[in-house]
């Protein structure tokens, strides 16, 4: 039931992102181009989203979610150099093609190249550098003693 | 103000209440890209939800053009966004529409670095 719900979760949020344009990296660019004839929409869709996600989070008072034991949260806090890196890095990434994430799976599913290269790209990436980091210890140790 | 933005947006909200509400996962399409070999219950299932969806309409409306189709740009700057959004744990679903909305300090002052550093990328590419 659980993964059937994030499936179409995961559905209707491809058809927003559709709907809103931003699976057009265009759109995008013309957002975070400044300079240019400057294109509000990125400004409205995360305006509409947030609203929606901000009633339901604040409002929807559950001790419990429907089909899971416990809410989850993220638990990091506190602002970190990791934090600054990475979110400086993420924007030079997206500043050069246009492409975050979520458009990144919609439109990579179309086969066009450009977006199944970044989309490999970015996977093996996030994939990897998880791997690496969260290793047991005792691989990390022998890492160390090698 | 563009209604098809804001609808969309809406629909992207909604999306991610029903995560929530019934999953209680926040909807961040980073972390479930880099999780993908812990086969999470709701991670792999809601990015298959997104892959259908876009081979959808990748068949009927056809996907939007790439707005530079070289190859080597498109796997560093995808690589670029792996990297950044693994150290920033989130990207624009995660921090820039869950995170704000949750009011999270983490993802209001990554969300303002993301974008800054986005639109200067822009600004000096268009100076090239």
């Amino acid at each position: 039931m659980r993964s059937l719900l994030a499936f179409l979760s995961g559905g209707l949020f491809a058809l927003g992102l559709s709907v809103s344009g931003m699976t057009d990296p265009s759109k995008v660019l013309g957002f975070l181009d400044v300079s240019g004839a400057w294109d509000p929409s990125l400004m409205w869709v995360m305006v509409g989203a947030i609203a929606v996600f901000a009633s339901v989070y604040w409002f929807v008072k559950r001790s419990k979610p429907v089909l899971a034991p416990s809410f989850h949260p993220p638990t990091r806090v506190g602002i970190d150099g990791r934090l600054i890196a990475g979110s400086v890095l993420f924007g030079v990434g997206w500043g050069l093609s246009g492409i975050c994430p979520g458009p990144a799976v919609v439109n990579a599913a179309s086969g066009q190249v450009t977006y199944v290269a970044f989309a490999m790209a970015m996977t093996v990436v996030l994939v990897g550098s998880r791997w690496v980091t969260h290793r047991t210890p005792e691989a990390t140790l022998r890492s160390e003693v090698a | 103000m563009d209604v098809s933005a804001l609808l969309g947006g809406a629909i992207i909200g909604l999306a991610a209440s029903l995560l929530w509400v019934f999953n209680g996962r926040i909807a961040g399409v980073s972390g479930m890209i880099s999780r993908l070999p812990e086969r999470t219950d709701s991670g792999p299932a809601f990015l298959g939800g997104l892959l259908t969806v876009g081979l959808v309409l990748g068949l009927t409306t056809g996907a939007p053009q790439a707005n530079d189709p070289n190859i080597g740009l498109a796997l560093s700057s995808g690589a670029l966004v792996g990297l950044g959004t693994f150290l920033a744990n989130g990207c624009t679903s995660g921090h820039g529409v869950c995170g704000i909305a949750r009011l999270s300090k983490r993802s209001v002052v990554s969300t303002l670095i993301f974008m800054g550093a986005a639109g200067v990328t822009v600004f000096l590419r268009g100076l090239l």
